[in-house]
């Protein structure tokens, strides 16, 4: 796989290979000694064009456990933030030879914007409300270890909450779905995109049938969302669509891509219970980029893979 | 009944610079112009720019003045006329200025094109029309018109001083770019239209429908996260101005018309007896929104790629004349704007120079409609502003086109003849090529690689080589 630009790219046998990498890792993970070789001398370039706290650092420390070297840069106080066209961004950072671009940027398409511009392998770390790749590897990944599962087959996902305006319910939809779960997107009607069933999941407008979910996948609810009419108020919203210890069976499992609105999306309750995987998904963030990173730069044939690097031990001057 | 407006009144004025009138013989060409109920092998004889003689093949003894192309194997069509182009001037000449934007339109076949006011300054009051007319008769390698503003500042508050911007020339009004969300200023414009004459062209969109889209909404925009733009954003306003035109017994132009709905709404506004026409551009009529799916920036554009069905109605729409043009809707943008990520740049393509041959590739050769069908729809475009339609006959001023109908080219492969490349057919491979167009009389346009062609190919040099210029 020379890049990892949306989930729509990916096949079962993808997800599955990419995954399997992720448990190995996992075992490095347990560890004293958390760093391997595999990335040595090669160069990682973190362009971050949104806030993010989780996913950054875990690409961040996902490069540094397999020992690339890593430039983090933030559109904040950067040439970004002086009006330096992403093409030319991309230029400047082309000439460290960066073997990969993890990029998160607000527009659909950056990522692959990047890779048309770039030589280096291209990950996407979310872009505008298209998709976030590795957010979907890692829920399949964290999903399938707590079920001690190859597989999500037959598996009832709900996935609750602003599908309109979020990257992880498109990603994880086509995610989950080719790995064989049955997907329920729900949410208020102006918060379903348009055609949603196109991406081969069924759509609800209540939390009815919640009952028969398997796993409850919150999202996060946006607050600036509010504002412009698409649901009337917070209050409303909470009152038709919270996850609280009252919809919460024991047998359901609960997932959140984070940050979490307490009180909004989920109850407290809900937060800190046996059922929630919310503290396992950021545990599988590091092990899944990891093995994205592999996938892309040490697997197969894919990246500027650089078979023998003569990269002499450094000499201290005499 | 009032006094209408359109072809009953003197033709909007046109400009081009001045240019050497045209002495030529086509010979052997096959000629086809629908409209005049042509369509066989003919010697065409322009003197002074106008067409002299059409006689019968290899019968017209050219003087020593008349530059005679071997034009067999070749067709000669009317040249076209693009009655919606963006000419970005003035404002953004480092995109297309007259110059350039008529070049391009004569390498696609065109004899006459209608430039759209929303430049900056905007065309919305008659010293900036007259300037541009300046210009257009310094500059200009075609004749070109302008259409006005219908509002002020294209702000949709207040008309423009319609009556005073015709007598200027003014082909139309326009606020094309932003749609005139105010029912009761497009009413106003309609009364005031039996004044001032004009055809109101709309930009049909609903803006608190189409919102910050920049795809079609459909199962595509889903998948890549995209705001979309509905069709019903399109259709609803079609709707509305229709009812407003047929109310005021106004008449209106409905600019690139993109889904099944509008075309269903132009027809039964029309069946209504509303005075509305419609056109539609050669990337509606060939694309579709799985073209998005790339998130290539070249495929952005306003009003945006829709659905097979969509495209299917807009064929079937063009077929049976409820659409009566075609229009490129040619909207240049320069590389640093257009090379970004697909959601932060600009709506429009050009198209000028792709027309005649991504329809003749992707529609005329599938025979999904005939050729003679397309030469009218792409010749027809003036006649909504009451312009003359190019023909082919005798003591006419020479509009025509001599096309490759056998050739294949790479679309950029030699470049562009606009300032700006964001075409959407950048890179593929069309059937049937522009190798010169006489406009207003004038030899607008040559294609650079015809004699080179000539040397390399020597089955066809042979014959081709025999129309060399005579006269100095």
């Amino acid at each position: 796989m020379r890049h990892l630009l949306s989930i729509a790219d990916l096949t079962r046998g993808d997800i599955e290979r990419i995954t399997a990498v992720a448990e190995s890792f996992a075992e490095v993970a347990e560890r004293d000694i958390k760093k391997v070789p595999t990335l040595r001398g090669r160069t990682i370039v973190n362009l971050f064009y949104e806030s993010s706290t989780r996913t950054s650092s875990s690409f961040e420390l996902a490069a540094k456990r397999l020992s690339a070297d890593v430039v983090n840069i933030k559109s904040d106080g950067s040439s970004v933030d002086k009006g330096e066209s992403l093409k030319d961004t991309i230029a400047t950072l082309s000439a460290y030879d960066p073997a990969a671009i993890v990029i998160r940027a607000p527009w659909a398409g950056a990522a692959s914007f990047v890779a048309r511009y770039s030589s280096a392998s291209v990950v996407n770390a979310g872009d505008g409300k298209h998709e976030h790749p590795s957010q979907a590897l890692l829920d399949v990944f964290t999903l399938k270890r707590r079920l001690r599962a190859d597989s999500l087959d037959g598996v009832n996902i709900w996935i609750v909450g602003d599908v309109l305006h979020s990257r992880v319910a498109r990603s994880n939809v086509l995610a989950f779905t080719r790995m064989g779960a049955d997907v329920t997107v729900c949410g208020p009607p102006t918060l379903i995109p348009q055609d949603a069933a196109s991406l081969g999941c069924r759509i609800a407008y209540d939390l009815d049938s919640i009952r028969e979910a398997d796993v409850i996948y919150a999202l996060r609810m946006q607050n600036e969302r509010m504002d412009n009419t698409l649901v009337p108020s917070l209050r409303e919203y909470v009152s038709r669509y919270q996850i609280d210890g009252r919809r919460l069976e024991p047998r359901q499992l609960l997932m959140h891509p984070g940050p979490v609105n307490r009180g909004v999306e989920l109850a407290a309750e809900v937060i800190d219970s046996p059922q929630s995987l919310i503290v396992d998904q950021v545990a599988s963030g590091l092990v899944v980029r990891m093995a994205i990173l592999y996938e892309l730069l040490s697997a197969g044939t894919g990246g500027n893979v650089r078979i023998a690097p003569p990269t002499p031990t450094e000499k201290q001057p005499a | 009944m009032t006094a209408s407006t359109g072809s009953d009144r003197k033709p909007p004025q046109i400009a081009m610079r001045p240019a050497e009138p045209a002495d030529l013989l086509l010979r052997s060409a096959r000629l086809l112009d629908p409209r005049a109920r042509i369509d066989g092998f003919h010697d065409v004889l322009v003197r002074s720019g106008e067409i002299a003689e059409i006689a019968a093949p290899d019968s017209i003894d050219a003087a020593a003045d008349v530059e005679t192309i071997d034009a067999a194997g070749l067709t000669v069509f009317p040249a076209f006329v693009d009655p919606h182009v963006h000419l970005r001037t003035p404002g953004r000449e480092d995109e297309e200025d007259l110059d350039s934007g008529t070049r391009a339109a004569a390498a696609g076949g065109f004899c006459c094109v209608l430039a759209m006011p929303n430049t900056d300054p905007p065309v919305d009051n008659a010293s900036v029309l007259r300037s541009l007319f300046e210009r257009a008769r310094l500059e200009a390698r075609v004749p070109v018109g302008f259409l006005a503003a219908a509002s002020r500042g294209l702000a949709g508050g207040a008309l423009t001083e319609m009556a005073e911007l015709v007598d200027e020339g003014a082909a139309g009004f326009t606020d094309d770019g932003v749609p005139i969300a105010n029912a009761g200023l497009l009413r106003q414009a309609l009364q005031y239209q039996r004044l001032s004459g004009g055809v109101l062209a709309l930009h049909e969109e609903d803006p608190s429908l189409s919102k910050n889209g920049v795809m079609h909404e459909g199962p595509i925009s889903t998948l890549l996260g995209l705001a979309g733009i509905p069709s019903i954003s399109e259709s609803t306003m079609i709707e509305r101005d229709a009812a407003i035109a047929l109310y005021e017994g106004g008449r209106c132009h409905m600019l690139h018309l993109s889904s099944a709905e509008s075309v269903a709404a132009v027809e039964r506004a029309r069946g209504a007896g509303a005075k509305v026409t419609a056109e539609v551009t050669p990337h509606h009529l060939t694309l579709t929104d799985e073209a998005v799916r790339s998130l290539d920036s070249r495929f952005k554009m306003n009003p945006p790629l829709r659905g097979e069905s969509d495209r299917d109605a807009l064929i079937a729409g063009l077929r049976s004349g409820v659409i009566g043009c075609i229009a490129t809707d040619h909207a240049p943008h320069s590389r640093e704007e257009k090379e970004v990520p697909f959601e932060q740049a600009p709506m429009g393509v050009t198209g000028l120079e792709t027309a005649f041959s991504a329809l003749y590739t992707d529609l005329v050769l599938p025979g999904i409609i005939e050729l003679d069908l397309l030469v009218e729809r792409m010749t027809a475009g003036g006649t909504v502003f009451g312009m003359p339609v190019p023909t082919l006959a005798t003591g006419l001023p020479a509009n025509l086109c001599l096309v490759d109908l056998e050739a294949t080219w790479k679309v950029g492969e030699t470049g562009y003849e606009s300032r700006s490349e964001n075409s959407c057919f950048a890179d593929r491979k069309l059937n049937g090529r522009v190798l010169m167009t006489v406009a207003a009389g004038t030899v607008a346009f040559r294609a650079r690689t015809f004699a080179i062609k000539l040397a390399d190919d020597p089955d066809r040099s042979s014959r081709r080589l025999a129309g060399s210029r005579q006269s100095s």
